[in-house]
């Protein structure tokens, strides 16, 4: 048996700290751990995310629940010598919260954590994600030997009585889902997960798959059982190969075990999961287009009904969840429906995955129970706006949400109460935005997004989508007209009521939501010939200034050579060349270049 | 363009279609293999499929222009991904992009690079957005990149 350590290095190797330099470390950890003969008092994990991937590489030395941040392979020797060998924290590496400075020892006491309910990330950055003996010392598959016991009617209602809805985006009633599954006719029946996290902003999808591969297919196995099928897709986006190689290592080892195969645990149930690499469309994300693309053909959507729980895959019933979904099923099994529905809200229960990112200081994934405000998740949480920059709005939902302003900031988050706004839970990506960024470009953004993403099967998605974005891109050039504001709103109602799928029937969501709560900017571009962020290029320009010294630094970093200038001469930067980007303004070390 | 397509990769694409050839579905796959294999999908190699699968090429032609992963040009030894989602829109990916196109040497519309070295793509989101602005090479990551990072990046895969 292996000797139990006194000491465990959680090394974070999710894809956001392996890209920070983890990868080095953990080598490094392990060597420097054999010289000192230490190597079998401390062991050594790679875990999944633990969430807070801007301050990666992390590291937590347990048993103290020591957090460790930005961690070099430099710094290894450190925290060996001192804290490992003389118990001595290493103040330097700590995390500190960023409106105090004041370090913090302790990972349960960093305000990032403190308020977030981990529930679908529970295992992510505690577990080894390659282990299936640790997913199964963290109770992994107790909720799949639950299921396997009572009556997949039971199991059924279970997971109605937790509440728990789909965590993709739609929002549909999980349990009603997986009911109407079981009752349609057939004796071939498929379960799918939606792996194809395709929102720009958006990766909590990718953080469980990379951290906690079990627990997906535990509960597509729990599924599997419950609506009667024998068969598993998972689509998963061809850009996550790390999500990729765990989920087939997990297999494999479920199915060496006897969790997948057949007479799964004794019980004469049969389960089998494949894996399929989605090729890159966003579209695919939706069900009926998701089924066309494992079938092999172009991945477009399809009216519905028939439903994917009458006729989905190769015409058999199949039921689709989404990564999010399925990683709450097994809890809710092991602990009770009831449980899960204790935290949220009436109509949305249990937490959300929310994925921070843009102009906040803590960006990552934070866990939360429905119904927090969107002020305690970016101000609580998120840590606020950096360089003290004044907050303007937060989008949630991806392309197919939308911008809250300051005003909404209280309003209690759920599915309900976001779509009243003019938003939607999507699948939970929220980017901050500050002063600096401008309403109508993060329109045209998405509006750009959506239209080189739409399939071209209906026509006011595919021709709707491309009249709005060449206005926004119009209104951004300089050129928008008083008519373009009413044009925008009826071409967007059209297209709501018009698109065949959702991703057309959402596209205008965020021209429509900016519109109402950010009207004055598209005011200013039209009327006033102005971007008050200074973002648009058209309205700004870049100009040197009489502090230049003449070092050359500018030019040097200008990506498109739009500055000339000799040595320790005054630089020009030629306005027709000049893309705008800001990187001479940023790199000049004498504040000699103004933005106006 | 036109490079010539090697015997033995064709060897080994009648091996993929003996393999996975008659199930169904597959077609998918087999296109995402035979680019492993070839790099990109020449004409011949969509016509031998379509021979072997019995799809009309048609069809197999309809899938590949769908997906974004399948490119019907060589492409580069080194595959620069430059994520283009909302976190690196917000934190100056622009400005990445034009480094990269600066620095490889890339105008227009041009996504590869005369030598074969480099192919330069845009992707919407690489799922790192903690790291923004973040670009891909091969299946690195690179983050918190600012436009003088990406010389020394691209130099490592020269």
């Amino acid at each position: 048996m292996e000797k139990l350590a006194r000491a465990h290095v959680l090394v974070c190797g999710g894809t956001g700290c392996s890209s920070s330099g983890s990868k080095e470390i953990i080598p490094e950890m392990r060597d420097k751990l054999k010289e000192k003969g230490m190597d079998m008092e401390v062991k050594v994990v790679e875990t999944g995310c633990h969430g807070l991937c801007e301050l990666g590489p992390l590291v937590i030395v347990y048993p103290e629940g020591v957090f460790y941040i930005r961690v070099k392979p430099a710094d290894v020797d450190e925290i060996i010598e001192n804290h490992l060998i003389k118990g001595r924290v290493v103040e330097r590496l700590l995390y500190r919260e960023p409106a105090t400075l004041a370090t913090v020892p302790d990972y349960d006491d960093i305000a990032f954590y403190k308020k977030q309910k981990r529930y679908a990330l529970v295992n992510c950055g505690h577990i080894n994600p390659e282990s299936l003996e640790e997913y199964i010392g963290a109770d992994g598959y107790e909720g799949l030997a639950k299921a396997l016991s009572m009556k997949p009617e039971e199991v059924i209602g279970e997971v109605k009585k937790s509440g728990l809805r789909g965590r993709g985006g739609g929002g549909f009633p999980t349990g009603n889902k997986w009911q109407f599954t079981r009752a349609a006719a057939g004796d071939k029946k498929y379960v799918i997960c939606n792996a194809d996290e395709g929102d720009p902003g958006a990766f909590m999808d990718r953080s469980v798959l990379e951290g906690d591969p079990h627990r997906i297919l535990e509960g597509m196995i729990i599924c599997g059982y419950s609506v009667g099928a024998d068969e598993g897709y998972i689509y998963c986006r061809a850009e996550y190969p790390l999500a990729i190689k765990r989920l087939q290592g997990a297999i494999k080892q479920a199915m060496d075990t006897g969790l997948l195969g057949e007479n799964i645990l004794g019980s004469g149930f049969n389960f089998t999961i494949h894996i399929k690499e989605g090729a890159g469309a966003f579209v695919c994300g939706e069900e009926t287009a998701l089924i066309a693309s494992i079938e092999g053909r172009r991945g477009m959507p399809r009216p519905r009904p028939p439903f994917p729980a009458n006729s989905g895959l190769w015409g058999k019933p199949s039921n689709i969840n989404n990564v999010e979904t399925f990683a709450n099923i097994p809890s809710i099994l092991r602990d009770g429906g009831d449980y899960f529905a204790s935290q949220g809200t009436e109509t949305s229960k249990g937490t959300k995955v929310f994925a921070l990112t843009g102009k906040i200081n803590n960006t990552g994934l934070a866990e939360v129970p429905m119904g927090i405000t969107m002020r305690e998740i970016i101000y609580d949480i998120g840590g606020g706006i950096p360089d003290g920059k004044k907050f303007k709005a937060v989008q949630i939902g991806g392309p197919s949400g939308g911008c809250l302003p300051e005003q909404l900031l209280d309003l209690a988050i759920d599915y309900e109460s976001l779509t009243k706004a003019g938003a939607m839970m999507g699948s939970g990506g929220l980017v901050v935005m500050d002063e600096t960024t401008c309403m109508v470009d993060v329109a045209r953004y998405f509006l750009n997004f959506t239209q080189d993403e739409s399939c071209g099967k209906c026509t006011p998605c595919r021709e709707g989508t491309k009249r709005m974005l060449e206005i926004l891109n119009r209104i951004c050039d300089g050129h928008g007209t008083d008519d373009d504001i009413p044009l925008l709103e009826s071409l967007a109602s059209s297209i709501k009521a018009g698109s065949l799928c959702a991703l057309g029937q959402t596209a205008p969501n965020p021209v429509l939501s900016t519109l109402n709560f950010f009207r004055n900017d598209y005011e200013a571009h039209i009327k006033d010939h102005k971007c008050p962020a200074g973002v648009c290029a058209a309205f700004v320009g870049y100009t040197i200034t009489d502090n230049c010294r003449g070092c050359g630094l500018c030019k040097k970093v200008c990506p498109v050579d739009a500055i000339t200038g000799e040595i320790k001469g005054k630089h020009l930067i030629d306005p027709n060349k000049c893309i705008k980007c800001g990187a001479c303004q940023a790199k000049c070390p004498f504040k000699a270049i103004d933005k106006g | 363009m036109g490079e010539k397509i090697a015997e033995k990769d064709m060897v080994r694409l009648d091996e993929l279609l003996a393999d996975l050839g008659s199930q169904r579905g597959t077609l998918i796959p087999i296109l995402q293999k035979s680019q492993e294999i070839f790099g990109y999908l020449p004409r011949e190699v969509l016509v031998r499929i379509s021979e072997k699968t019995g799809s009309p090429l048609s069809r197999i032609y309809g899938v590949v222009t769908f997906y974004s992963q399948f490119h019907l040009k060589p492409r580069g030894r080194n595959i620069v991904r430059s994520c283009q989602g909302t976190a690196c829109h917000v934190r100056g990916a622009k400005g990445i992009l034009s480094e990269l196109k600066k620095e490889l040497g890339l105008e227009g519309e041009e996504a590869t690079t005369k030598d074969l070295g480099f192919t330069l793509e845009t992707v919407a989101c690489i799922g790192c957005c903690g790291l923004a602005p973040v670009i891909m090479v091969n299946d690195e990551t690179h983050g918190r990149l600012v436009p003088d990072s990406v010389k020394g990046i691209l130099d490592q895969y020269r």
